[in-house]
């Protein structure tokens, strides 16, 4: 049983290898890739219903026992992101088959997107330091490619920035691996976390730790999220929803595992310094939110806000703060993924991004007119609907931590967000109708599947969330107690 | 007027037959000594390379007909494919196995599913880098 745990990360890998191979056989990679990311999901709930009764599931590559071996660990927190990584994949890949061009299914759209799937789901497996940087390189070439594929004169300017950043941050990263690895010896996650209890962490360690936190800060965009609307906004849209949806959360799942596994000694310092950061980045997040008339720029400054948000549950370190930071997390990755299609249908109808010039949409289109409506409210955390639960646990483990300042920034950012949101469900939808169905630049005839799935799942989240709850409590509980971790990593072997 | 590279072309004959029985060398060595994939597959580019360099890219494309995105994709397929032979066996991914038979002239050798593993780098390689260096060439607006 344990040997399933490789096949999320391995099947998108080899599925992306043979469309290489079978370039120009379109129909038979768009088949093979939904096919290959439900069995991802299929693989990934027999994990989770596996983890809730077994605990945790390792594996190590090539049986070389840990700590020398490279381990791939799934605990129910990465399970549970897995999971939703393939139901967003399924639903953008659907979304891409109406809306790639043939010349960009031709260049190998298809092996990338499972490439950047294999590298997503590899870094939420990982239970090696050095291995998180293979992941993340695998998933970020692939995201260098497809935000340059097409080789518009804007995606090349904006994808100079994303290439120069992320390179830079990936030198910081390996920088701050050196470090780690010259204070304790060894990279695997499980041992650095064994070796840093032991000795403690002094004020050494606890600059390394600041140096891995700008790392994925760059990654997540929390407060370093400059180069971030940009480039998310200028790829085609199932690209940048996929972009918007799994990328940044690869950094916030990295900040999460480092902060509750490794360096969780010195919360007063790392977790509170997180704390602010996520405070500024919900306040300038959502300034940018409600300063920009295109639809796009709108939407990625909602990512922004997103990430400050599931960060300030790390940051109170509270169960309920987890609690609620997994919740946001998972609400997070649907949520982003719907409201960036639907905004990509949006342009695609009216042939603009810019709110002003569009109008009345709801008249024509009262099906996306609604699934917007819906998404918007389960953003803003309105009940029933996903984002809700989410909210309350963090706010109430804000609260438990006596970071009050926090909670209420995160209920302001709330406030700005429904701004934002209304700003562009009031211009795109109501209105007099500007263009009759025949003028359109475009049909919403097939994408609304992944649309509705998306849709379906934020109600099914808020409405049920009795069904998730079991797997999310194993998740906090073990992200709160790191010895599960270990014990799980080392298997009864002696630690040395 | 069309430079006289006779020279050229008759070392270049000579010095690829060597390049390639040398990283052949250096691949086979790779399993117990400094060598494997990775510099067989570099130093097999830097045969193919100096073929392209000494004659011209039509030519050798003629007589060498790879598609090298395809040789870098199915490389990495290998190499992939012998980590889940572990997990068909019932081992762990990557897991490695070998056995010393003996084989009539060379006598008792090792065989090691490492080398398929390594048949894989090498292909992944060689594509790659050819094809960053053909793709470079191309670039002379």
């Amino acid at each position: 049983m344990d040997k399933i745990i490789i096949l999320p990360v391995i099947l998108p890998l080899i599925a992306g290898l043979v469309f290489i191979l079978l370039r120009s056989y379109i129909k038979v990679q768009r088949i093979l890739s939904v096919v290959t990311l439900v069995a991802v999901m299929i693989t990934s709930i027999f994990m989770m219903v596996h983890i809730n009764q077994h605990g945790i599931l390792t594996m190590q590559l090539g049986n070389w026992q840990a700590p020398f071996g490279i381990g791939i660990v799934a605990d129910m927190f990465s399970t549970l992101l897995v999971l939703t990584t393939s139901i967003v994949a399924i639903c953008c890949v659907i979304f891409a088959f109406k809306t790639i061009e043939k010349e960009r299914e031709e260049h190998y759209f298809y092996a990338l997107f499972l490439f950047l799937i294999s590298g997503v789901i590899g870094s939420f497996l990982t239970g090696d330091l050095f291995n998180l940087y293979v992941f993340f390189e695998v998933l970020l070439l692939a995201s260098y490619v497809l935000v340059t594929l097409g080789g518009k004169k804007v995606q090349l300017r904006e994808a100079m920035k994303y290439v120069i950043i992320n390179i830079l941050s990936s030198i910081l990263f390996l920088v701050g691996i050196a470090y780690m690895y010259s204070i304790t010896g060894t990279l695997s996650f499980a041992h650095i976390s064994v070796r840093i209890a032991e000795a403690g962490q002094d004020g050494f360690i606890t600059t390394v730790a600041i140096l891995f936190l700008l790392v994925f800060a760059v990654k997540a965009g929390l407060f370093l999220f400059y180069w971030l609307p940009g480039s998310y906004s200028v790829p085609p849209t199932a690209v940048s929803a996929v972009f918007a949806a799994l990328l940044t959360k690869v950094g916030i799942y990295a900040i999460i595992r480092m902060f509750t596994l490794i360096f969780y000694h010195e919360p007063e310092i790392t977790h509170v310094f997180i704390g602010v950061l996520a405070a500024l980045t919900m306040i300038l997040g959502g300034i940018g939110a409600i300063g920009y008339w295109e639809i796009e720029k709108i939407l990625t400054y909602n990512v922004v806000i997103g990430t400050g948000f599931i960060l300030a549950g790390l940051a109170a370190f509270t169960h309920n703060g987890l609690l609620g930071a997994t919740y946001y997390l998972i609400h997070d990755m649907i949520i982003k993924a719907l409201i960036f299609l639907i905004g990509g249908v949006i342009v695609y109808l009216t042939g603009t991004n810019n709110l002003k010039e569009m109008s009345g949409l709801i008249r024509t289109h009262p099906y996306l007119g609604w699934m917007f409506f819906i998404a918007a409210l389960s953003l803003i955390g309105i009940p029933p609907l996903s984002g809700f639960i989410g909210k309350v646990f963090i706010t109430r483990g804000t609260f438990e931590a006596d970071l009050f300042w926090l909670g209420i920034i995160g209920l302001l950012a709330s406030l700005l967000i429904l701004y934002s949101i209304m700003k562009v469900f009031m211009n795109a939808f109501w209105g007099e109708t500007l263009l009759s169905e025949e003028e359109e630049y475009g049909s919403t005839k097939g994408v609304m599947v992944a649309i509705s799935i998306l849709t379906f799942i934020t109600i099914a989240l808020g409405i049920g969330p009795e069904f998730i709850q079991p797997y999310v409590d194993t998740a906090v509980e073990a992200l709160m107690n790191p010895q599960l971790y270990i014990d799980a990593v080392f298997g009864g072997n002696d630690i040395p | 007027m069309k430079p006289n590279d006779v020279i050229l072309h008759t070392v270049t004959k000579l010095a690829s037959v060597i390049i390639f029985a040398f990283s052949i060398h250096l691949f086979m060595a790779g399993h117990h000594q400094p060598g494997g994939g990775f510099i067989g597959g570099l130093t097999t580019t830097a045969g193919i390379i100096l073929l392209f360099l000494a004659f011209d890219i039509e030519t050798i494309r003629k007589n060498l007909p790879i598609d090298y995105k395809m040789l870098a994709a199915l490389g990495v397929l290998i190499s992939v494919l012998t980590g889940v032979g572990g997990l068909v066996l019932g081992e762990a991914f990557l897991e490695q196995m070998f056995d010393y038979i003996d084989v009539p002239l060379f006598g008792n050798v090792e065989l090691a599913t490492a080398v398929l593993f390594d048949i894989g780098v090498a292909f992944a390689v060689i594509g790659t880098s050819v094809s960053i260096i053909l793709s470079i060439s191309e670039d002379d607006l």
